[in-house]
C-alpha cells in the first residue's frame, strides 16, 4: 500500500497537504515570490528537454524524500517505477515534444525509502525561441486517495464485466436445455425448426419445444411457451418439458397429458403458467394419424401444397391457471405432401413500425412457402425478424413436421 | 476495406520515387515522423501509416491477430503489397524496428533495406543479456496504461488543446496525435515488452542501419549494439542525442544518418 511516511532525511513536522494548504495561505498573506515557489500546494520541478531535473521547491522535496542536491544529479525518469519510466518515454515525453503541453498524467514516483508514491503530473515544454534550451515544467501532486479510489472503480468495473459474461453463459446453458440437442430423425417424416432466444443473450426465455419417441412408431411433438423470462420462468420452463416427456410415456391421448400437466403447474409454487400444443404421431398405411391438443397457445397450421394453409380448430385453456380446466383432442391424417406447423406467439406478436405481425400475414407468408417443412420454418422465421428490423424482443419456437410427397 | 482507409496511409513525394515506408512506435502514431519524413520527400515516395488502433486507423482491433508482433507485420506487408511497392526502404521507430524486421523475414522480395531506430529484440533481461527491464516492471506499464486511460475519461485523445504557442502544429495534429484505442494499446504493450525476437535478426537479409540514441532509457545503447553485432549485414549510428525519440528530439541528426545510409549503399 502506498504510504506517505517521511524518510526522516528531509524537515517534515505535518501531512503534506495540510502543510501545502497552510503555506500557500501564508505566501498569499506575505506574497513572497521565493515561499510561493518553495512552498506551493504542490511539487514544482523543472527539468531540461533531455528529463535531466535543474530545480526542485521545497514541497517536492518533501514529497519525494530527496534532498535537492540528489535530484539534481537525476532525471525525472529516474523518479518513477520501471514500468511507468517506459510510459513516461513512450506517452509523456512524444506529446510534451508534440504539444509543449501534458496533463493529468497519472504516474507512481519511487520516494528514497522505497515507497511508491502515486502523483498526477502537469507538465509544459518551455521553448523560448531565443536559442535558449528549452525548460520542462512539471507540477506534481499527490493522488494516493484518488489512485486508490480508481483502482477500486477499475476493480469493480472488472467485476461486472466477468459477471455479464458469467450470466451470459449461464443464461446460454439453461437456455440450452430447453430444446433437444438436435431434432431426432423420424423414418417417413421431414421435420424442421428454427429456436431464436430474444434479446442480448443475458436473459432466459420461456419458449421451448421437444420430440420425442414413445413407443409403437408413436412420437410426441411439442411446443409451449412459459410465461415471463428469467431464472424463475427457466425453472418452470424446465419442469414443464421434463413433465410433458414423463406424461407422454404414461398417457397416449394428449389431452391426458394436458390435464395432468395442468394439475401439476397448479401444485408446483409458481404463479407462472404456460401455453402448449402437442401432438402425437402414430404412422397409418397412407400417412400419420396425428392427435393434437393445444392450451392457450396458437393453433397448429395444416399445409398443403393444394390448398391455403389452415390453422387447425385446437383450443384449450392456458396450462396452469384453472383448477377445473379442460381439453380435447382433434384428429387428422397427415399424408404426403403436408405439414404440420407449429409456433409460438413471438411470430404473430412481433413488432414492427405497423403494428403486430398477425395471423394474417403469417398465413399470407406461409402461402407463398409450401409444405417442404425447411423451406418453411426458414422462410416465416426470415420474415418475422425481418418485420420486427432491428432485435427480436420474445423468444421464438417454430416447428415443422411433414409427410414427403409422393414422388 | 481499403487498404488506405484502413491504415490512414499518407503518401507523398514523387510517384518513381523509391519508396521508403516510416512506422510508427508503441504509444504514438505516424505524426511521430513528421519532423524527419518531409526531408525525403524531393527524392522519395514517402509512405506513412498508422497500425491498429492508433491515430486514424480504422483496422477493427483483433486480440488474437495482434497477440504476437506478427499481426502487426502482417499489416505492414499489407501496406506495401496494398500500395503495389517493391524495393522498399522500411523505417521502423521502437518496436517497429522489430515489426519490420519481421516483415522482411516473411518477404524479403519486397524490401531493399532496413532503418532500425531504437531497437530492442528484448526488453526483458535475460540472463547474460540486458534488455533494461524485468517482467514485473511491465506489468507496472500496463498498469500505468490503465490509469491514464482512465484518467482520460475512456475515450481517446489525451490531449486536445490549443497550441498558441507552436503554431507549426495544425489542428489535425492536436486532433489525433497519440490517439490510441485502450485495448489496443495494452495489447500492443503486451505484444512489444513480453515479446523475444533475438532469433530474428540474424534471418534479416536486407542491409540494415541500426540508429542508436546515446542514452536510451528504453533500449539501451548495449541493446542497440546487440543488434547491430546480430543482423548479419548492420552497421550502427549512435546519436548524440538522448531518450527514445530521436525522430522527434532529434529530427537533423536522425535525417542525416538516414541520409547518408541510403546515399552509401546506393553509391557502393
Amino acid at each position: 500500500m502506498p504510504s506517505r511516511r517521511s524518510s526522516g532525511c528531509v524537515r517534515r513536522p505535518e501531512l503534506p497537504r495540510e502543510k501545502a494548504e497552510d503555506a500557500f495561505q501564508e505566501a498569499l498573506q506575505a506574497d513572497d515570490p521565493v515561499e510561493l515557489y518553495e512552498r506551493a500546494p504542490c511539487g514544482y520541478l523543472s527539468t531540461g528537454a533531455d528529463g535531466r531535473i535543474v530545480k526542485a521547491n521545497q514541497t517536492f522535496l518533501t514529497l519525494s524524500g530527496y534532498g535537492l542536491a540528489e535530484l539534481l544529479s537525476r532525471s525525472f525518469s529516474d523518479l518513477l517505477t520501471p514500468g511507468c519510466r517506459i510510459f513516461e518515454q513512450t506517452h509523456l515525453m512524444p506529446m510534451l515534444r508534440m504539444h509543449g503541453e501534458a496533463r493529468e498524467i497519472a504516474l507512481d514516483l519511487v520516494r528514497t525509502n522505497g515507497d511508491i508514491l502515486p502523483v498526477l503530473i502537469n507538465a509544459m515544454m518551455d521553448i523560448a525561441g531565443d536559442g535558449r534550451p528549452p525548460v520542462v515544467r512539471i507540477a506534481v501532486f499527490d493522488a494516493t486517495e484518488r489512485r486508490r479510489y480508481e483502482r477500486q472503480l477499475m476493480a469493480a468495473k472488472e467485476r461486472a464485466e466477468a459477471s455479464e459474461r458469467h450470466a451470459r453463459t449461464l443464461a446460454r446453458t439453461l437456455q440450452q436445455t430447453f430444446i433437444p440437442p438436435s431434432l431426432p430423425r423420424i423414418p417417413g417424416l421431414h421435420t424442421a425448426n428454427v429456436y431464436r432466444p430474444a434479446g442480448d443473450g443475458t436473459e432466459v426465455g420461456g419458449d421451448f419445444y421437444d420430440v420425442f419417441p414413445i413407443g409403437n412408431d408413436a412420437w410426441t411433438v411439442v411446443v409451449g411457451d412459459v410465461c415471463g423470462k428469467g431464472a424463475e420462468a427457466a425453472v418452470v420452463t424446465a419442469l414443464v418439458r421434463h413433465t410433458v416427456r414423463a406424461l407422454s410415456v404414461i398417457h397416449d391421448r394428449p389431452a391426458e397429458v394436458m390435464t395432468r400437466l395442468n394439475e401439476v403447474l397448479l401444485r408446483f409454487e409458481t404463479d407462472r403458467f404456460c401455453t402448449v400444443v402437442l401432438a402425437m404421431l402414430r404412422p397409418e398405411s397412407n400417412g400419420w394419424r396425428v392427435t393434437v391438443c393445444a392450451g392457450g397457445h396458437p393453433p397448429p397450421i395444416l399445409i398443403d401444397s393444394d390448398s391455403l394453409p389452415e390453422p387447425l380448430d385446437v383450443r384449450g385453456p392456458l396450462v396452469g391457471i384453472f383448477a377445473q380446466a379442460t381439453y380435447t383432442d382433434q384428429e387428422l391424417l397427415l399424408g404426403p405432401g403436408q405439414t404440420l406447423l407449429m409456433h409460438t406467439d413471438g411470430i404473430t406478436e412481433a413488432r414492427g413500425p405497423d403494428g403486430y405481425y398477425g395471423d394474417v400475414r403469417l398465413l399470407r407468408v406461409l402461402s407463398g412457402l409450401g409444405p417442404e417443412p425447411q423451406r418453411l420454418v426458414d422462410g416465416l422465421v426470415a420474415d418475422a425478424v425481418e418485420f420486427q428490423g432491428t432485435s427480436t424482443r420474445d423468444d421464438i419456437a417454430v416447428l415443422a413436421v411433414g409427410v414427403p410427397g409422393e414422388t | 476495406m481499403d487498404v488506405v482507409a484502413r491504415h490512414n496511409i499518407t503518401v507523398s513525394g514523387p510517384e518513381n520515387g523509391r519508396p521508403l515506408v516510416f512506422a510508427h512506435g508503441f504509444g504514438c502514431d505516424q505524426h511521430m515522423w513528421r519532423h524527419v519524413a518531409p526531408a525525403f520527400e524531393d527524392t522519395h515516395r514517402v509512405v506513412r501509416f498508422d497500425f491498429v488502433g492508433a491515430g486514424g486507423s480504422t483496422v477493427p482491433y483483433d486480440p488474437d491477430r495482434y497477440a504476437t508482433l506478427d499481426g502487426y507485420a502482417a499489416d505492414v506487408l499489407e501496406v506495401i503489397r496494398g500500395l503495389g511497392l517493391r524495393d522498399v526502404v522500411f523505417v521502423g521507430h521502437s518496436v517497429s524496428a522489430m515489426i519490420g524486421a519481421l516483415a522482411q523475414v516473411e518477404a524479403p522480395d519486397l524490401f531493399d533495406r532496413l532503418v532500425m531506430v531504437g531497437p530492442s529484440p528484448r526488453y526483458i533481461d535475460d540472463d547474460a543479456y540486458v534488455g533494461g527491464f524485468d517482467e514485473p516492471a511491465i506489468h507496472g506499464l500496463l498498469d500505468a496504461l490503465r490509469s491514464n486511460y482512465l484518467g482520460w475519461s475512456a475515450t481517446m485523445a489525451p490531449l486536445i488543446v490549443g497550441n498558441a504557442d507552436r503554431p507549426e502544429l495544425g489542428e489535425e495534429l492536436t486532433e489525433s496525435f497519440c490517439r490510441m484505442d485502450p485495448a489496443a494499446a495494452e495489447g500492443f504493450a503486451r505484444a512489444t515488452f513480453l515479446s523475444d525476437h533475438r532469433d530474428v535478426l540474424s534471418r534479416i537479409s536486407a542491409p540494415t542501419l541500426v540508429i542508436q540514441c546515446r542514452d536510451d532509457l528504453i533500449a539501451p545503447v548495449s541493446v542497440g549494439e546487440y543488434v547491430a553485432a546480430t543482423v548479419p549485414d548492420a552497421e550502427l549510428v549512435v546519436l548524440d542525442a538522448t531518450g527514445h525519440c530521436p525522430n522527434l528530439s532529434a529530427p537533423g541528426e536522425t535525417i542525416d544518418a538516414i541520409a547518408t545510409f541510403l546515399r552509401l549503399r546506393s553509391a557502393a
